[in-house]
């Protein structure tokens, strides 16, 4: 419980934690060391979600299903969408990105409550090591990530056990995450710093942990009722007792929907940080940016039964439904335009950061385009549970999150190792991700349209060479993650040493060494007040410790 | 969000507005809220699964349950009580008088002791099992993941209470802390409990 | 922006609008339309499309456009241009996306609508007596679509009830009593499911039919639909079901009257023989 946590910063518990390489091995209440942390540990199960995806394309390759028995891919396809989303995803955007840079934002030494920070940290490794265990234990879940029963309760009940108790540790992390998110913005906030001033991460983050805080707890509790069904055989979601399946459906949809947002909408903040400093120009409408996250947070919860149109639901309801999520292109729509309003003008610098943002950019609208389709109940009736669908989730999780983490690495990196990446290997990076992952998911729109369903591993034969195009789009992507990794480690070692502040941005983080040392600034937190300043008269911008900073590149 | 009262020698500033007092306050009543809402979240799942199946399955003919109102009148007379019961024992510590502090929490905890043992009497008098149909699951997961709250807060009540004892305890009129998320979490639980006899044996 | 280009870019955009309308117009990315609701489905389509692509198109250009006129040229140095916000531009990028949305919303009502999801719970020709003990059935798209597709006062559609299992669907014809695992409609009569399923959620597709419904336990769901085009088309289950969902596949015969009565008898009679 959180009543044994410290005040904040008892500056010498971090100052006692192990140093040098070890502190990241330890349980380090260093925020900078956590948010590492998440990031390298989210880095190694996206390998894992990789290499089962690129299972789940070998066996497409072939119309029947021969690279794997059917419940094995039943399974892959099951671990592959959990450790994406749950493993990946969301403590990336979420953990990683914002343990490393929220107190850098807010001016402060630390998260709110560091300990706390330590816990949900470590609640992560063992659950997904827990999650992958069952494959070789007795077989893992094998119906899908969303789970619905009657099928979760009439599988083997082992591994989807797993999956519920992994879930649910990883939901209490996602929780405990959230709530410090929240206090560390609204209460650690520097004198002097209002809430306006914030760089738009914070309020992304604000908004995401609004929703963590707010829905997960409902899938919490979905799933251990789930899980008394499958222990105790009890009635909720077994029709022989009066229990009803799409009551599930509905519960779980609460939770889920609003986890796309909390996927995409730190991505959103992420990008907003990075376009500014290379573009040279501050961040276009930054008013309208907060308002519009805030209406994707409140729309966010109104939206969940689209998953659902052909579940039965009455008939006002998916007319509800398909109107508030359309609505939610128009919050949306404003950040885009404002991002594009960032480029118009500027001094763009093309590097890595650069193109993976606007990758993002491109690859969202369409994505964001698809599922405003799929939002119009009678388009959706024919394409759910289709290829289509996955096309269009992948354009936004893959397109979406993963091109922003990817750029948030090229622009963050210099902070978090003091070297900077080669460019070069990021270009190439940059464009086999970019031709891979249209050669990959392009086609599969094409795929849901003229009847293939997901979750198939055996296929009607027509789609055959459809398939193997999509699975080649997959190896490049998979190759494309060699240079990465090669530049990572490379660089860590061999890099070109960046200086403090090689993008000369004007957000806080940057205003100390890179890498930080351990309590963020030598001195006081400088007070940021327009941490977009660019272009500005440099004496107009008055942050407090910004004068050595040359305007000039 | 703490409740001020009047008295001698409390530190009113400390209690309004911590920021003041040092450079990094003390957020954790603030996080401390944050969860119980969180925490609330779960319940609302719980309700409204449970009024989308009244509304959804119409019951059948045979699995209709008449639920006896007396004992769930008297546990909602209980937690309310030890509400206020609690509430005296913050007062109390106020004051700096830590055993009459302890002797509220105690009675507090004699009475979440006593809610639990008459929510025990009534389980094992109902007319259906767990496993009979959805509303019975549903009614033994409602009050039974209540339960579980109230037993979580019995326990801490007794630790505050132990901490509380006067020489060298840990929780004082300077450190009140402990007792005050206590007394949150305890009002939480209250206040579900309101909802829940509302929803499960009055609708 | 200076004043002399406002021809060029309304010329672009109108390009565009044009050039994406033409595009969702001429483009076939669907499988043959087999049933009613299908010719109605690929109306939406088309617009949807049309109106995908002129974003679509509009934005990437956009970007791709201010990456290279933008970019960084050697030598060049210093900040680009301050500008923080433009209301008038900013009301127009907020008011665009609220027309379209409301454009699509209507229009997509209207498809609904056409396609009978409006209209209350029909279930013709079933047993009414045990729809009556069952309140608890629920429709999807089409599932009261039969008077409005049948105006020529033709009455009653043909029932057919629907059992799915892991793997199989079942298809029981309460007229004849027939018992098949393939379905057989005659071509322009409107045909009623009523669908329920012994085991775990199943769903019940015909891609060229555009339609879909989900075939869940304890809970019947019914869809109503009318082919147009005599042929054999796939029944997929599109809904995760277990180990073999991927096999479990029917198939729906769509033949001319005479066909349809001459199959029809044969397998009545067949069934009336045996027992
Ligand atoms: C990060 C994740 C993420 C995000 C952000 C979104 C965003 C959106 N999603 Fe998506 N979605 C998923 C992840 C995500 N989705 C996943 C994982 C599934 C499948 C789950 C499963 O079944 O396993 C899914 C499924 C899914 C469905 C159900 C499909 C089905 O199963 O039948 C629907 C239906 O409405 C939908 C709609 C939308 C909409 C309208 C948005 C909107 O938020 C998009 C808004 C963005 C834009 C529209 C682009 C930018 C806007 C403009 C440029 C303005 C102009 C545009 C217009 C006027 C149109 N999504
Ligand atoms: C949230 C994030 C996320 C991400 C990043 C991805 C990334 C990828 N996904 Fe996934 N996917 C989901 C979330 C995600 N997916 C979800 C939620 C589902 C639904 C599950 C369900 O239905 O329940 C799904 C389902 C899904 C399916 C449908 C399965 C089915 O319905 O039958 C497919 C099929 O092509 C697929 C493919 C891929 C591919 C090729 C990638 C690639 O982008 C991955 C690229 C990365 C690598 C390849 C790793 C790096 C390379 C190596 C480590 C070298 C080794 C590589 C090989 C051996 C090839 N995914
Ligand atoms: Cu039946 Cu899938
Ligand atoms: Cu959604």
């Amino acid at each position: 419980m959180t009543i044994s946590i410290p005040p904040v910063n008892e500056g010498d518990s971090i100052k006692l934690q192990p140093k040098g390489f070890l502190r990241y091995f330890s349980f380090s209440l260093d925020h900078k060391v956590i948010g590492l942390q998440y990031l390298v540990c989210g880095f190694l199960f996206y390998l894992i979600g990789g290499v089962l995806a690129g299972a789940i394309r070998i066996e497409l390759t072939s119309p029947i299903s021969d690279f794997m028995a059917r419940d094995v891919y039943n399974q892959v396809l099951t671990l592959h969408g959990t450790i994406m989303i749950f493993l990946w995803i969301v403590p990336v955007v979420n953990g990683a990105f914002g343990n490393y840079l929220i107190p850098f934002y807010v001016g402060a030494r630390d998260m709110a409550f560091p300990r706390l920070n330590a816990v949900a940290f470590w609640m992560i490794p063992p659950a997904g090591l827990l999650l992958i265990s069952s494959y070789f234990i007795n077989g893992a879940a094998e119906s899908g990530w969303t789970a619905y029963p009657p099928l979760s309760i009439t599988t083997p009940a082992a591994g989807q056990l797993i999956w519920i108790f992994s879930v649910l540790l990883l939901g209490g992390s996602s929780i405990f995450g959230g709530i410090n998110f929240i206090a560390t913005i609204l209460k650690l906030r520097r004198p002097g710093l209002r809430l306006m001033n914030l760089p738009m991460y914070c309020w992304a983050m604000l908004g995401t942990s609004i929703l963590v805080v707010l829905s997960t707890p409902v899938l919490a509790g979905t799933l251990v009722l789930l899980s008394f069904d499958i222990v105790a055989h009890t009635g909720f979601f077994n029709p022989a007792l009066g229990g009803n399946v799409v009551v599930y459906q509905h519960l779980f949809w609460f939770y889920s929907h609003p986890a796309v947002y909390i996927m995409v909408l730190p991505a959103f903040g992420l990008v907003s940080e990075i376009l500014p400093v290379h573009c040279r120009k501050p961040l276009f409408g930054y008013t309208t940016m907060v308002y519009s996250i805030m209406a994707i947070v409140v729309l966010g919860f109104v939206v969940w039964a689209h998953h659902m149109f052909t579940s039965g639901t009455p008939p006002w309801m998916r007319l509800f439904f398909t109107i508030a999520t359309s609505f939610i292109a128009v919050p949306t729509g404003i950040k885009f335009f404002n991002w594009v309003a960032t480029l118009w003008g500027g001094r763009i610098s093309l590097n890595s950061a650069v193109l993976f943002s606007c990758g993002f950019i491109i690859n969202f609208v369409l994505g964001g385009i698809t599922g405003v389709a799929l939002a119009q109940v009678p388009f959706d009736i024919h394409v759910h549970d289709t290829y289509f669908v996955v096309a269009h989730f992948h354009y936004i999780v893959y397109g979406g999150s993963v091109f922003v983490i990817f750029s948030s690495i090229y622009h963050w990196y210099p902070k978090f190792t003091g070297k900077l990446l080669n460019e070069n290997l990021g270009r190439i990076h940059f464009l086999l991700t970019f031709i891979g992952f249209n050669l990959c998911f392009a086609p599969q729109h094409w795929l849901g349209l003229n009847g293939m369903p997901r979750r198939v591993a055996e296929y009607d034969p027509q789609f055959t060479l459809v398939n193997q195009i999509s699975s080649a789009g997959a190896l490049l992507m998979a190759i494309s993650t060699l240079p990465f990794l090669w530049n990572v480690f490379y660089s860590a070692f061999k890099g070109t040493i960046a200086g403090d502040n090689p993008w000369q941005a004007l957000t806080p983080e940057w205003l100390t060494s890179s890498p930080p040392p351990i309590e963020n600034w030598e001195g006081s937190a400088p007070l940021v007040t327009k941490p977009y300043g660019y272009g500005l008269d440099p004496k107009a911008i008055k942050n407090e410790s910004t004068e050595n900073i040359e305007e000039e590149i | 969000m703490t409740i001020l009262t009047q008295s001698s020698d409390s530190k009113p500033e400390v209690q309004t507005n911590q920021e003041e007092e040092e450079e990094h306050g003390d957020h954790r009543m603030f996080g401390l809220a944050t969860f119980l809402v969180a925490d609330g979240m779960t319940f609302a799942g719980f309700f409204a699964a449970y009024l989308t199946y009244k509304a959804v399955n119409p019951l059948l003919p045979d699995s209709i349950y008449e639920l006896e109102l007396a004992l769930p009148a008297l546990n909602t007379i209980l937690l309310l009580v030890s509400s206020a019961t609690f509430h005296r024992a913050g007062q109390a510590l106020k004051r700096n008088d830590s055993k009459i502090c302890q002797r509220w929490l105690l009675l507090t905890a004699g009475l979440g002791l006593a809610f639990l043992a008459s929510q025990m009497v009534e389980y094992f008098t109902l007319p259906f099992g767990l496993t009979d149909n959805v509303y019975a699951s549903t009614f033994y997961a409602l009050t039974g993941f209540h339960g579980l709250h109230v037993s979580l807060g019995a326990i801490m009540i007794s630790i505050v209470c132990w901490q509380a004892r006067s020489p060298n305890g840990r929780i004082t009129n300077k450190n009140t802390f402990p007792l005050e998320a206590a007394e949150l979490y305890w009002h939480f639980v209250d206040g579900i409990w309101v909802i829940l006899f509302i929803i499960l044996y009055l609708l | 922006m200076p004043k002399s280009s406002a021809p060029l870019i309304i010329g672009l955009i109108i390009a565009l609008v044009v050039g994406g309308i033409l595009i969702g117009e001429n483009i076939n990315l669907l499988p043959v339309d087999a049933s009613s609701n299908a010719t109605v489905y690929d109306e939406l389509f088309k617009v949807l499309f049309s109106i995908g692509t002129i974003l679509f198109l509009g934005i990437v250009g956009l970007v791709i456009y201010s990456l290279i006129r933008f970019r960084r040229k050697p030598g060049q140095i210093g900040d680009g241009l301050a500008i923080e916000d433009n209301l008038p531009l900013e009301i127009f990028w907020t008011a665009v996306p609220t027309i379209v949305i409301l454009f699509v919303g209507l229009y997509s009502y209207d498809i609904y609508d056409r396609m009978g999801g409006m209209q209350s719970l029909q279930h013709a020709n079933h047993n009414s007596q045990q729809m009556a003990a069952n309140q608890r059935i629920w429709g999807g798209i089409g599932s009261g679509s039969i008077s409005a597709n049948n105006m020529e006062g033709k009455v009653g559609a043909l029932p057919v009830e629907v059992t799915a299992m892991q793997f199989a669907f079942l298809f029981h014809y309460p007229k004849g009593d027939i018992l098949t695992g393939e379905l057989h409609v005659p071509v322009g009569e409107p045909v009623s499911l009523r669908m329920e399923s012994k085991d775990v959620i199943h769903a019940f597709w015909v891609p060229e039919f555009r339609i879909k419904q989900d075939v869940i336990p304890g809970q019947p769901t019914i869809l109503n639909f009318t082919p147009t085009k005599p042929g054999r088309y796939p029944i997929i289950c599109a809904e995760l079901c277990g180990p073999y969902h991927g096999g479990m596949r029917s198939t729906v015969v769509v033949e001319e009257s005479n066909d349809y009565q001459t199959w029809f008898e044969k397998n009545s009679k067949d069934i009336t023989t045996q027992t």
